[in-house]
């Protein structure tokens, strides 16, 4: 791992340097991990005096059982759903914005705000537009023949957290969307201008092409949020209901550990998301290493 | 621009517009639910242009709340809220930056171990080990404590890893030269790195103030006082009240109140915000 070339040759600074932040990693990272993994082996009687060591029942139980399953399904939906409509979104007002010269600025700063409002929050909004008795998007729906609740309807509250979700994510990949239109070479673009490329051949064979380090990262960066950052939108909004419609992997952790007290089973499945992100940050770090400068 | 389309320049605009009604319709929406009064909910649509209660609903939230709902009044919260974005920015940022100092500017044993320690952090977010987590504070006393709220979430690989970024650009002469003034590793610290890295602070202040403030399971999970509270967290327990049709005004005030400090960070402070984001997930 580098270095600067000279360093300082204090033998005990470093490591009091390191103390604050090791000891609260150890302590509220590391321990507590290793904390889930150790009770995902375990399994606690009803009443909590003893445990016993079950090796991988937990795991076994886990994967037979339909509920995580069909979980495990919602979440991939919910997850994909939310990158392909966010992403495709930004993507468009990016490049509209990348267009505009002098009103670039104002409509950069009225889309990115909603990156600072809190998940919950989100969910409460769209949990307003969307509230069967007063809201005013059944209400529109209902002018068109659709009736909506998503209090019942299963499908209608997995739409609903999709939109909210990725309403929040909008802001977030467009500013990185910007940032990657606008370091596509201007001679590349003007160059297939003159041999006769029109705008939109321009962008589907120079723009889209090279943004591709771009996507790739938001892809995975969207697919991390949508697992892991939408715990307040779904408990705002629908709670995992009706009838699990959309408990996702998160969602489930929390309440079968805190409201269900299964201890046991809820460790396997943080064990199970902890793999999961381990496996997404390595290929983003592995993309890292491996972009491609045009 | 390179040609001069009419038509492409219009839909351009076109596009651009609907994108802002889209992020904006529905704060508008909430907005305008927040100034009316509570009967104005029962007629079957929500109302579509402010009403005339707007003082009185936000004044009634900060000052009373709505205590059958278990929500202190809004002041309390808000000022939870703002300790508690702020302690975490402030801390992870100096936690960050004094252990980047230490991995770059010295060598010592177990530097790679230390590293990659700090590294994993990356890969533990709260929402997987809640439950451990939580005994761990439990245990140390920390619930329903301003402690409790800020220090678990305070270690940070990110804000390091940013750093690290940036002293590797440090110029290696800046430190020879200033070794051969004389200066000791912490007035090289204090009076040459600091001052460089002023920006990278900043920029990193608006993001982690950002991060902190929406926080939400983790004080859910910590504070049953109603004084540690904080507002994003309490929001929802106003919304949540049983069966009934929640009080939509009260609770859109909250939800406006609770967006303000962010959003405002954002707005105002535009530039560093982008440079703090798109630096950090690099």
């Amino acid at each position: 791992m580098q270095a600067k070339r000279t360093v300082f040759p204090n033998k005990g600074l470093p490591y009091l340097l390191l103390v604050p932040q090791l000891a609260v990693t150890l302590i509220f990272f590391i321990w507590p991990a290793l904390q889930a993994v150790k009770s995902s082996f375990e399994r606690e009687d009803p009443f909590g005096f003893k445990t016993t060591f079950v090796w991988f029942e937990n795991y076994r139980r886990l994967f037979i059982d339909p509920l995580y399953l069909s979980t495990v399904s919602k979440t991939a939906i919910f997850a994909v759903s939310v990158t392909a409509l966010s992403m495709s979104l930004s993507l468009i007002l990016a490049v509209a914005v990348n267009r505009v010269l002098r009103t670039n600025r104002l409509y950069t700063t009225l889309l990115v705000w909603p990156y600072a409002v809190a998940p919950v929050v989100v969910g409460i909004l769209w949990w307003f537009m969307f509230n069967p008795t007063i809201g005013i998007a059944p209400y529109m729906l209902r002018a068109v023949g659709i009736s909506w609740n998503h209090r019942v309807d299963g499908v209608d509250a997995m739409v609903l957290i999709i939109i909210a979700a990725s309403w929040k994510q909008i802001s977030y990949n467009f500013l990185f969307f910007v940032a990657g239109l606008q370091s596509v070479p201007q001679s590349l673009i003007e160059a297939a201008a003159i041999d006769g490329a029109g705008p939109f051949k321009r962008f589907w064979t120079i723009v889209f092409p090279l943004l591709a380090p771009t996507t790739f990262f938001l892809l995975i960066v969207n697919i991390n949020y949508a697992m892991f950052d939408t715990f307040g939108i779904i408990d705002a909004t629908t709670q995992g209901g009706p009838a699990q419609a959309t408990n996702t992997l998160v969602y489930k952790v929390y309440t079968d550990g805190f409201i269900g007290l299964n201890i046991g089973s809820s460790s396997a499945q943080s064990v199970v998301l902890m793999i999961i992100v381990i496996a997404l940050t390595a290929i983003q770090f592995r993309y890292v290493e491996r972009r491609i400068q045009y | 621009m390179i040609e001069n389309r009419p038509f492409l320049a219009f839909l351009t605009h076109l596009v651009l517009i609907l994108g802002v009604v889209i992020v904006v319709f529905p704060v508008y929406l909430a907005f305008v639910a927040s100034t009316h009064g509570s009967g104005d909910f029962m007629r079957g649509l929500v109302p579509l242009l402010p009403g005339p209660h707007m003082i009185e609903n936000y004044s009634f939230m900060l000052n009373e709340g709505i205590s059958t709902a278990g929500a202190p009044p809004l002041s309390i919260m808000l000022l939870n809220s703002l300790v508690m974005a702020i302690s975490i920015a402030v801390g992870k940022i100096i936690i960050s930056i004094l252990s980047a100092y230490a991995i770059v500017f010295f060598k010592f044993p177990f530097r790679l171990l230390a590293f990659w320690t700090i590294f994993i952090t990356l890969m533990l977010p709260v929402e997987v080990r809640i439950i451990p987590t939580f005994k761990v504070v439990a245990d140390l006393g920390m619930l329903n404590s301003y402690p409790g709220l800020i220090i678990p979430l305070i270690a940070s690989a990110t804000a390091t890893f940013l750093f690290r970024q940036f002293f590797l650009t440090v110029p290696d002469e800046l430190m020879e030269a200033a070794r051969v003034d004389g200066a000791g590793p912490m007035k090289f610290f204090r009076d040459i790195l600091l001052p460089l890295s002023r920006t990278n602070i900043a920029a990193l202040f608006v993001i982690l103030f950002i991060y902190g403030w929406v926080q939400y399971l983790w004080p859910l999970l910590v504070t049953t006082d109603s004084r540690y509270y904080t507002i994003v967290m309490g929001i929802k327990r106003l919304a949540a009240t049983a069966d009934a049709e929640p009080q939509w005004n009260f609770v859109m005030a909250a939800v406006i109140l609770a967006m303000l400090p962010p959003v405002l960070v954002v707005i105002l402070m535009q530039r560093l915000f982008v440079k703090g984001l798109v630096e950090t997930e690099k």
